[in-house]
């Protein structure tokens, strides 16, 4: 044998598996709520993704087919990356398109396509702590999850309008979990929110430098907090998607020139590709029969 | 002699995958309260472990997992040498000290109560129980309402601890802590978590 030992499956050892394992197994029992872990160091840095790719490692198999998403798109560093480490250390098929995937890790973007029972979606997870921002003390976080005092995130949300007229926070939007915990649902934009609520989907929160596991089981109530006279809003765009014309997806600014020239598509490339697949044409698209020419 | 080599005999063949598979089938089944996953026969293990139990005893359990077995299994030397040697798992005497528990015989079992709930700042460090049934065919039929659960669902166990709804009531009081269940069946596994809603009768 000249050839260097390969790596076990999925990368980790198998006891760091079963912490993990049994970290998810009480992030499912108990929605929304941060389960401690002890947070391996990943043969990549802190902040590309540890938390999801060592959720992932202790959930995949080989019979899964592994979709992972960076920002909505399947070909950015990030996304590749991460795809090729899981096809090198366990060999599993891996696709870009939502439906045929049992297990999406993602940063920061829901799928457009609505998720079905039996996938599982990871976050990678940077902060997972809603309240770091307004008290900095673990022990003080904790003691006011365990008290549900939540008056303070309330009170953020109020400075908001106070200021802006409106509530300005745009991503990792707080939630309330099944009425219980306040949860951060990582930085997607609030826009995904809605997409929590009642997934069929189980949803799975990695955070590997917080070293925070938790979980959504599926068919589970997330609600967005808000006021009576403010309710939550998600982002609204004035154009469509310049290639497929979507309306109502979440779309990306791409600048075009340095005269100020953009244009906006959509951030799920897959439902993207797949609209244009399907004949969807938006302005800016090229006419394949031009094309042709 | 027969019994030290039952001791190291019947573990995963595939320590890996095995335990994999296992993990999917117990993650699934506690993310979706009362749904019945399959599990085939990994492991064999001396009486009264039955091959479901052993298995999810060899996917959790190792040197960081602290263990309370029921007398029934803690009594057996076959049993317990099969978990030492196959988990190194530690064991304790104490059920409100334990990170997980096996549960043989279930009509003699300690109440939910005496089991670990957790904190109110952490309430993952509870019990998770493992419970030995013969199946999921009973007679008695549970509703069952929560997370993970679309509208409701029916879940029908051989066995159940006594007084059960009245134990499950006092265990969803306390939520965030509390215990949660995994029925270890034939061929199968389900699991409660502390967060469904259990009321007698059908859908």
């Amino acid at each position: 044998m000249t050839e260097l030992a390969t790596y076990n499956f999925a990368y980790l050892d198998e006891q760091t598996k079963r912490m993990i394992r049994r970290a998810i197994l009480k992030a499912i029992a108990i929605p929304g709520y941060q389960v401690p872990f002890a947070s391996r160091e990943m043969p990549m840095p802190y902040g590309w993704g540890t938390g999801g790719v060592q959720v992932t490692a202790a959930v995949i198999g080989p019979d899964d087919t592994l979709k992972v998403i960076d920002q909505g798109a399947d070909d950015t560093t990030n996304a590749v990356s991460i795809r090729a480490f899981f096809q090198k250390t366990a060999n599993v098929a891996v696709t870009t398109r939502t439906a045929a995937a049992t297990i999406i890790q993602t940063r920061h973007r829901i799928p457009e396509a609505a998720l079905q029972t039996g996938q599982t979606l990871v976050y990678q997870v940077p902060i997972p702590e809603p309240l770091r921002f307004l008290e900095p003390r673990e022990t003080e976080t904790r003691k006011m999850h365990a008290l549900e005092e939540y008056g303070l995130m309330h009170v953020k949300l109020y400075e908001d309008i106070a200021r802006h007229g409106h509530i300005a926070t745009t991503y990792a939007y707080p939630v309330k979990v099944e009425g219980r915990y306040v949860m951060d649902p990582s930085p997607t934009p609030k826009f995904d929110n809605p997409k929590m609520h009642n997934s069929p989907a189980l949803q799975l929160f990695g955070a590997g430098r917080e070293k925070r596991i938790y979980a959504i089981p599926p068919y589970t109530e997330v609600v967005s907090l808000d006021f009576e006279d403010h309710p939550f809003e998600i982002q609204t765009f004035s154009q469509p998607c310049a290639l497929c014309g979507a309306k109502g997806s979440y779309l990306d600014e791409v600048i075009l020139d340095d005269k100020g020239g953009s244009m906006f598509v959509c951030s799920d490339t897959d439902f993207c590709e797949d609209r244009q697949a399907k004949g969807h044409r938006g302005h800016l698209s090229a006419n394949p029969a031009e094309a042709a020419e | 002699m027969r019994a030290a080599t039952q001791v190291f005999e019947g573990g995963f063949s595939d320590a890996v995958l095995n335990s994999q598979e296992v993990f999917r089938a117990l993650m699934d089944a506690m993310a979706n309260p009362g749904r019945i996953m399959l599990v085939r026969d990994l492991v064999n293990a001396p009486a009264p472990l039955t091959p479901v139990m052993a298995a999810i005893a060899a996917t959790l359990f190792d040197h960081d997992s602290t263990v309370w077995c029921d007398r029934a299994i803690a009594g057996s030397t076959a049993a317990m040498g099969w978990l030492k040697f196959q988990t190194g798992l530690k064991l304790t005497s104490d059920p409100s000290g334990a990170q997980f528990a096996l549960v043989h015989d279930i009509d003699v079992m300690p109440s939910l109560e005496a089991f670990a709930k957790g904190s109110s700042e952490y309430p993952d460090r509870s019990t998770t129980i493992i419970l030995q049934i013969a199946g999921f065919s009973g007679v008695e039929a549970l509703t069952l309402e929560g997370p993970g659960i679309e509208n409701a669902t029916s879940f029908t166990p051989s066995n159940l601890p006594k007084l059960f709804i009245d134990q499950w009531t006092a265990n969803r009081a306390t939520f965030p802590r509390g215990v949660d269940l995994v029925f270890a069946g034939r061929g199968a596994l389900a699991a409660l978590p502390r967060t469904t809603r259990v009321s007698r009768g059908e859908v």
